[in-house]
């Protein structure tokens, strides 16, 4: 039996009563456990609650257990906010499920809130009749009155319309860790602990890892750990033994494709695809970076790894990060930096340094809500435009950009691959959903990745016809300049920011130079489009009129919501891009077979601005800025529109709703 | 086959087969130069009569006694007169953008420790635009060699003041004098703890040289701050020093180990003041006892910052020479001990990186 819903009282697909499986847990209680095949689950609380640690706990040990997942962080900039009150929340949504999913859902069937602030923040999006979990102990006169409460809702009738259950996590907690000799203040501290066991309890996750991590985690203070581990075991034990809980659920592995997995996040799987890049191209990775949040992880991740001779510096803003990177990259590495939007800003002149020298650099920005500061810890698509066009000159850049958490791996790869045989700046646009949530990795062999080796060869020999070195001759395939290091007898050279003669290098102010090099820059950006793929178009029948184009992030919400439109009967083809400068050389001709073309982006329109001025399509935008992804069922409605109003004579009745994410 | 120690798993990178393959080629390295082989084909293009020749001809000659191959010598610069002085170099070189120069030579040094890198700026290049990157490179202690031209005035824009221009200085900016403080180059050097801080003329060949020397052979960022004339700009700027008949009266040579006596014949020194400070005096009103010895290697660096507050924005009582020599762990050496560290539990194993934390096989 499968239902959509965890409620307490489940109903099956026809609103017929599911029929529970008795099971008997210790203490005589009968409980019953019913299959599902998706659950979404959305943990909120106080920036101090530790929700991101719970959820992730949580997602570790779904994956573990063999279930697809996406994740949502969402949390505030302020590392603690006033406790209680509304800025102060902070969420993390998973969905988990026995099929591939590929959102982190569009709304909860699950709410747990860990305060008022919580509920207040949270409940508008919990669908009628999906399950509340509460903390009774903090529904105190004093936080409620810190959200606007003027009754408590947990006995004004206010929470009717939900399956409420209230259950006084706080006191629980201090209760099961009555004698383990801490203060009152450290041992509520456990309660997150106490609801990620109870939660495990509910949907049968496995727990050797919880305690395995608390163990490692809290090594160095074992009361500490014994503590947390003492809770999550208590939480669980009480959903067995309750009568508040009568059901819980399972949700069976998803079918994946066999191999070795691992559960990873956007900005961990980008880190490890850059020293991949270094071990697969031979070149020591060198990281110059500024802390900026969502990037920071990647610096964080990078800098454990010196083993594989990877250098991380810290540098004094993001312009020397940037800098310092391209000056190791001179030296023969391969140089990295990482930032977010505003630091793109503030590298702009020392990209067009990388663009005139003509050295591989690999730039990543982790997007974020902008402009200015923006929402730091929110995610958008806007910075497509900076990274095309964000310098002065005709300055070409590379743009790609991965479409999933694990994905940021062959992104990041690729990004040094382009970097290394083309000699140019790329610029790797990730953003703080991919950064921060997370799915189940497929584990790569390392042999298995793309050998970068044959596209690093350092001159080492003269090119000129008169036996001196040219560091502006081309190879005359891909355009890339020869490329020697310091050190390397004989190959003595200067390169700069000022205008290059070609073939020489020297500088040059004259005007016909000026134009071919511009014109050569330009052609050698271009011509990357040889080597990457053809345009990936997912068109199961071949013969939709309606496209949705997309890049980078909105992957998943597109593909779900894709999954809605093909399930009600109509067709769409979906388009993503991971190469957005250049374009892929077969894009015109493929956007030219479609009806219409629809182009959702976090942000007013940047790629369809792009596609409609090179290929003269007439793209349908559909933009939004919330901070969060798109929900699936939002973006099937536009597709369907569009569908029908293209097609009104094959509409079918069927809502798009209601399919699987 | 020759490799380079860049700090990298025990397996030679393109960068060790790219130099060895060189030196197939080329024979051992070559690292007994003379001047000429240090010049380029490019045609010098600095204005007739600019201090920035003499300097260019000073390093041209006393670079080949380090006995360091061209090829392991390079030369990074931001924008400005003096940063062209790569383009006139036989060595590896970028000429990069507006105050930058420091960073990007950071990321060369500890990429590259093998390297000697060399930072070639102006006044308005490091103080102004890249004030920033120049304090953290002292502070960082990167093995590398800064060499400040300071004129005291903007010279490839034509005529600014800069952020060494004395108060009240008339330009086409301030017609009616300027009104911002200026930056000692050596106090701000010092206040950022830079292990070597120097100053030089560019007319003096010996001292320059002299200066020069110590600073290539300090381990550690080295700031040279070199007095350049802009004859066009600001020309006879350092005038008071460099005429016979003023120069020695305001003039204080460091020479390390000896007291700090100057002036014709010897009629002022230097003391110690109330507060911890120095002040000069003339040499028959006190003790010689009281006659500061200099000692360029005090680890504290308020001797070396009160020296460099003798001299006035008029350049009276300048002190020339090396003011602080001190001998700090450089930031490339302890970036590469990491990584060895890192190595001794055994190189970077990618697939037992990529398998890291919790995994489950799917069958």
């Amino acid at each position: 039996m499968t239902g959509t819903n965890p409620t307490v009282a489940p109903s099956g697909p026809n609103g017929a009563p599911a029929s529970p499986v008795p099971t008997s847990a210790p203490g005589g209680l009968v409980k019953s456990v019913v299959e599902l095949d998706r659950v979404v689950i959305r943990l909120a609380g106080d920036s101090g609650d530790g929700m991101q640690l719970t959820g992730n706990r949580f997602t570790s040990e779904t994956a573990s257990f063999g279930n697809d997942l996406k994740t949502l962080p969402n949390f505030p900039a302020e590392i603690r906010a006033p406790t209680g009150t509304l800025p102060g929340v902070s969420s993390f949504q998973l969905q988990f499920a026995d099929h591939d999913v590929m959102t982190p859902g569009d709304a909860p069937d699950v709410l747990v809130a860990m305060n008022p602030a919580a509920l207040k923040a949270n409940l508008a999006e919990l669908p009628g009749g999906g399950l509340l979990i509460l903390d009774s102990d903090e529904f105190t006169p004093r936080n409620l009155a810190k959200v606007g409460y003027a009754t408590n809702p947990l006995e004004d009738g206010s929470l009717e319309g939900w399956q409420t259950v209230s259950v006084p996590l706080t006191s629980m907690t201090l209760d099961a860790l009555a004698d383990s000799g801490l203060g009152k203040k450290e041992a509520e501290r456990s309660k997150n602990m106490f609801t990620l066991g109870l939660l495990s309890w509910m949907y049968h996750r496995p727990t050797e890892g919880t305690v395995r991590f608390l163990e490692r985690q809290f090594r160095r203070k074992p009361e500490i750990a014994a503590a947390n581990i003492a809770a999550f075991r208590a939480g669980y034990n009480y959903g067995e033994t309750t009568e508040a809980f009568a059901v819980s659920y399972e949700i069976k592995p998803a079918p994946m494709k066999p191999g070795r997995y691992r559960n990873i996040s956007g900005n961990q799987a980008l880190a490890l695809g850059l020293v991949a890049a270094g071990q697969r191209s031979g070149l020591p990775v060198f990281l110059g970076a500024y802390p900026i949040t969502p990037a920071s992880d990647i610096l964080h991740e990078l800098s454990r790894h010196k083993a594989f001779g990877v250098r991380t510096f810290q540098a004094e803003d993001e312009i020397a990060g940037i800098g310092a990177a391209l000056g190791a990259s001179f030296g023969g590495a391969l140089g990295v930096t990482t930032t977010s939007g505003p630091g793109v800003a503030l590298k702009a002149e020392t990209i067009g340094l990388a663009v005139m020298t003509e050295l591989p650099l690999v730039i990543v920005d982790v997007q974020r809500g902008g402009p200015s500061t923006g929402l730091p810890t929110k995610t958008e698509q806007s910075d497509l435009l900076q990274a095309m066009f964000g310098r002065n000159g005709e300055a070409p850049v590379p743009v790609i950009a991965p479409r999933s958490p694990g994905d940021c791996f062959d992104a990041a790869v690729e990004a040094a691959r382009i970097a290394l045989a083309y000699r140019t700046p790329v610029m790797l646009l990730s953003d703080g959903y991919l950064a921060n949530g997370a799915e189940p990795w497929a584990i790569p062999d390392a042999d298995s990745l793309p050998d970068l080796s044959g596209a690093v060869g350092f001159a080492t020999e003269p090119n000129g016809e008169d036996g001196e070195f040219l560091p502006y001759l081309r190879d005359p395939e891909t355009l890339a300049r020869a490329w020697a290091i310091p050190g390397t007898a004989g190959m003595q050279h200067r390169i700069g920011g000022l205008e290059k003669a070609d073939r020489t290098g020297n500088i040059s102010y004259d005007p016909a130079n000026h134009d071919f090099m511009t014109r050569t820059r330009q052609a050698k950006v271009d011509g990357i489009a040889a080597t990457i793929p053809p345009t990936d178009v997912d068109d199961p029948d071949g013969d939709a009129r309606v496209a949705v184009i997309g890049w980078g992030s909105t992957y998943g919400p597109i593909g779900a919501a894709a999954r809605r439109i093909r399930s009600s009967g109509r067709k769409v083809a979906q388009i993503h891009l991971r190469h957005i400068n250049p374009f892929p050389a077969d894009l015109g001709e493929v956007l030219a077979r479609y009806d219409r073309v629809i182009c959702p982006e976090m942000n007013l329109g940047q790629l369809a601005l792009l596609l409609r001025a090179r290929y003269l399509v007439d793209v349908q935008s559909h933009t939004q800025v919330r901070g969060l992804p798109f929900r699936a069922a939002e973006l099937a409605a536009v597709i369907q529109d569009a569908i029908d109003t293209v097609q009104p004579a094959a509409v079918t009745s069927a809502a798009v709703n209601g399919a699987p994410q | 086959m020759t490799t380079v120690d860049i700090g990298m798993p025990d397996a030679p990178t393109p960068i060790d087969a790219a130099i060895a393959r060189s030196l197939e080629q080329h024979g051992p390295k070559l690292t007994e130069l003379k001047g000429k082989d240090l010049k380029t084909d490019q045609e010098v293009r600095w204005c007739p009569g600019c201090g920035d020749y003499v300097i260019l001809n000073a390093v041209q000659s006393f670079l080949p006694s380090l006995g360091i191959a061209r090829e392991d010598m390079v030369i990074v610069s931001g924008i400005g007169c003096s940063s062209r002085f790569p383009y006139y170099m036989n060595t590896y070189g970028m000429h990069s953008i507006h105050g930058r120069a420091p960073a990007i030579a950071t990321g060369l040094a500890a990429a590259r420790p093998d390297l000697s890198v060399w930072v070639v700026t102006g006044d308005g290049d490091a103080l102004s635009i890249g004030g920033n990157h120049l304090i953290h490179a002292l502070r960082r202690n990167v093995d590398m060699t800064i060499l400040l031209f300071n004129n005291r005035i903007y010279g490839l824009t034509k005529g600014q003041y800069s952020p060494t221009s004395e108060v009240g200085k008339v330009t086409k900016s301030t017609p009616m004098g300027s009104l911002d403080h200026p930056f000692n180059p050596v106090s701000l050097a010092i206040g950022a703890d830079a292990t070597f801080v120097g100053r030089a003329m560019d007319s003096d060949r010996k001292g320059l040289t002299d200066v020069l020397r110590q600073a290539a052979e300090h381990k550690g960022t080295s700031l040279v701050e070199i007095y350049q004339n802009c004859n066009i700009f600001n020309d006879g700027a350092f005038e008071l020093l460099k005429d016979p008949a003023t120069g020695p009266m305001w003039t204080i040579p460091l020479r390390h180990g000896e007291p700090l006596v100057f002036g014709p014949d010897g009629a002022s020194c230097v003391v110690r003041d109330d507060f911890g400070g120095l002040r000069v005096a003339e040499t028959n009103q006190v003790d010689a006892g009281e006659i500061v010895v200099h000692d360029a290697t005090r680890q504290d660096p308020s001797y070396a910052f009160a020296l460099s507050r003798l001299s006035t924005q008029d350049l009276r009582y300048t002190p020339m020479g090396v003011f602080r020599k001190v001998e700090k762990p450089s930031y490339e050496a302890m970036m590469a001990e990491q990584l060895h560290e890192a190595r001794l539990q055994g190189p970077g194993d990618l697939d037992a990186l990529l398998a890291g934390g919790d995994t489950w096989t799917v069958d």
